[in-house]
């Protein structure tokens, strides 16, 4: 990291209480540590990185202001940290965005972070980056979600809203890598390998939209979603013998709807998506995702004061399946026809919420694999939480999405101090 | 101060006829008297905002903290829409709730979660759940319907000089009490203070008004405590700013107040 960079933040500092006074701008911030070693692990065949999969401190500052007239503001969130585990240093612009507003139109520019749908940790029409690598490392779910570069507009009016999102520069999301994580990868013997990212060009522009509007007492939406798988397919030179793989985003195009709202004493949300994979229409090429179907229904209520239980079905049910096994190469694990999941999650605060009790578990009776998240929280003042957690995988296969992360599990810490 | 108080009372009574029956007028029945209660503290002006102070104090001293603005507006039928935006502490710093509360059905409540810019629909069986870590539950903080409960005059009686009636509460479904008594001001149907018994009889909470002050001619409770008699810990609510009567519209109260809460809201 520029050294001059983090000079300037002391002087900053020392800037903005005078500037605070003004009513002009809001600065807050946060400091974070937070360290995740891997359990159970074993003596020979460590990735490079070693036991530790996280050792990092964040010093996070935000700020925000608006016009004294109303109808403008900002907003920025940046993160200073050091990463001891994989001996890094980065600033991490997780959020900056201008807003304009005038009477039913919103206007945001900006790298920021957008969410929609409503599934819990399942994600069928919010196409916008994730990173995973954070998630089964023991970050703060925050960091979940990743900023993009791009531009927001919403309309309201009294029958429905729309927001139309516009993201010029393609972001992939991030997964684990080789580094810390054990992984399955079935070219495994082939080390030379690209990455080809879609390029910034105008086609490429990614664009997401959604219309909602309340319906019979529910939440309703449909989406749109034009742009690419965020997940990377490889692309082999060659299927037999490779020596060189590609690692690509094809094109995606997706459509769905969700509903949510009060049932049966609980929430009850539905939502739906149908993923057009734009390059293997067909579905007869087997390095490139076939089109599919994917679903979700989920429940969620509080049986008794300050605990509350959620359960969600998941599925993914594969198009042309049969011409996708047909061209499968041997030797590669097969993808079922319908891929399940199932989710629980359950809270419990304790002594006036200082302390949180919660699981949250994926389970899939189809790959047989599952993920647990383990949690107990505690915050010890207004200002400073700790977290202590764990991530636990396992599956009977290690081609699997989960199962491949068996060997993966960890522990976490964290500790954060707000200001 | 008593002359203050006295004033107060008399001012009531003229800008609010419907509610100053004189203490010498007919017994009223308890329903009635609790829905003036309900009128008066949770539901006064078409329109309300104030921003809120919340001090978490536990048996051993430490205090914590909650900062909030609260924005009520009156609909049709008794229904209501509430929005809070939370300044303080950190981490639920611009944070935003949504509840829309009707009179016949469970609200409806929404969530916004700033640093996924995320909003959430809440379950909403559970207006028993304590508001925010507080002692306040969320039935406190925004009412409980009327016909969930069977109420009974107890009798009538003076608290802190102020005549009062004194009605029983009980809920005609499991709760989280087995019966209420409530002190409400016979001039301003403010409930003055409620005790709260459990299975066992036993008093286990107590609810206080100890400061109310006319705002736009309107009596409100400015500050406010419930406590916890078994544990000792208590939360004292106190208001600022508070105004009625504010050009607010219905349809304001959606999700985009959630995501961009406008300015003129929050400061």
């Amino acid at each position: 990291m520029d050294r001059s960079r983090l000079l300037t933040l002391p002087l900053l500092a020392l800037c903005l209480p005078a500037a605070a006074e003004t009513g002009a701008l809001d600065w807050h911030g946060s400091v974070l540590a937070n360290y995740a070693s891997r359990l159970g692990t074993t003596r020979h065949d460590k990735p490079p990185s070693g036991d530790f999969l996280l050792g990092e401190e964040r010093l996070q500052l935000q700020l925000s202001g608006t016009a004294p007239g109303g109808g403008a503001g900002y907003f920025a969130k940046t993160d200073f940290l050091r990463d001891e585990a994989n001996a890094d240093s980065a600033v991490d612009v997780r959020e900056a965005y201008l807003t304009y507003a005038k009477g039913s139109l919103d206007l945001r520019a900006g790298r920021q972070i957008h969410t929609w749908g409503v599934g819990d940790l399942l994600f069928i029409n919010d196409l916008f980056p994730k990173n995973y690598a954070a998630l089964f490392s023991g970050r703060p779910m925050e960091y979940l979600k990743t900023g993009a570069g791009s531009f927001k507009a919403s309309v309201y009016s009294e029958k429905a809203s729309l927001d139309i999102i516009a993201t010029p520069a393609f972001e992939p999301d991030q997964f684990p890598t080789s580094q810390s994580f054990f992984l399955f990868d079935p070219f495994s013997q082939v080390t030379n390998r690209v990455e080809s990212k879609p390029r910034h060009d105008l086609g490429n522009v990614e664009l997401a939209a959604r219309l909602s509007r309340p319906v019979l007492g529910f939440d309703a939406a449909l989406y749109a979603y034009r742009g690419f798988f965020r997940s990377p397919s490889m692309e082999p030179d060659s299927i037999t013998a490779p020596t060189k793989l590609t690692i690509v985003y094809p094109r995606l195009a997706v459509y769905g709807a969700s509903l949510q709202g009060n049932a049966a004493g609980g929430v009850l949300s539905f939502e739906a998506g149908y993923y057009d994979s734009r390059q293997d229409i067909a579905g007869t090429d087997p390095l490139i995702p076939n089109s599919e179907t994917r679903f979700l229904a989920g429940y969620q209520r509080s049986p008794w004061t300050d605990f509350t239980a959620g359960i969600q079905y998941y599925g993914e049910y594969m198009q042309n399946y049969s011409r996708y096994v047909a061209a499968l190469p041997a030797g590669l694990p097969k993808q079922d026809h319908l891929r399940q999941l199932l989710t629980l999650r359950l809270t419990q605060f304790l002594k006036y919420q200082t302390w949180k009790l919660s699981l949250f578990s994926f389970w899939s009776p189809t790959d047989r694999d599952f993920y647990l998240i383990p949690e107990v929280s505690c915050h010890v003042t207004d200002e400073l939480t700790a977290a202590v957690g764990a991530n636990v995988f396992g599956g009977a296969h290690n081609s699997t999405f989960l199962g491949q992360l068996d060997k993966n599990d960890n522990l976490y810490l964290s500790m954060r101090y707000e200001f | 101060m008593t002359k203050t108080i006295l004033q107060l009372m008399i001012a009531a009574a003229l800008l609010t006829p419907a509610s100053a029956a004189p203490a010498t007028a007919q017994p009223m029945d308890a329903a009635g008297i609790v829905g003036k209660m309900q009128q008066a503290f949770f539901s006064p002006g078409d329109s309300f905002r104030a921003r809120i102070k919340m001090t978490l104090k536990d048996v051993s001293g430490g205090e914590r903290f909650r900062e909030l603005t609260m924005l009520r507006v009156n609909m049709p039928g008794g229904d209501q829409k509430y929005f809070m935006y939370f300044h303080a502490p950190g981490d639920v710093r611009r944070m935003a709730f949504l509840v829309y509360k009707y009179a016949a059905k469970e609200s409806d409540r929404w969530l916004f979660i700033p640093a996924l810019n995320l909003v959430q629909r809440i379950a909403a069986k559970d207006s028993q759940s304590s508001f925010v870590g507080s002692d306040f539950s969320y039935e406190d903080v925004s009412g409980r319907n009327i016909g969930s409960d069977t109420h009974k005059l107890l009798r009538e009686e003076e608290l802190g000089g102020k005549p009062c009636y004194v009605v029983e509460s009980m809920p005609k479904a499991a709760a989280a009490y087995k019966r209420k008594v409530s002190w409400i001001d016979k001039t301003t149907f403010m409930p003055l203070r409620e005790e709260y018994y459990d299975v066992q009889d036993q008093l286990f909470r107590e609810f206080s008004a100890e400061e109310i002050k006319e705002i736009d001619g309107i009596p409100t409770a400015m500050k406010r405590t419930m406590k916890n008699v078994k544990s000792g810990h208590q939360t004292v609510v106190e208001f600022s700013e508070a105004k009625y009567r504010l050009a607010l519209k219905a349809e304001d109260f959606s999700e985009r107040a959630l995501r961009n809460p406008p300015g003129s809201w929050i400061k």
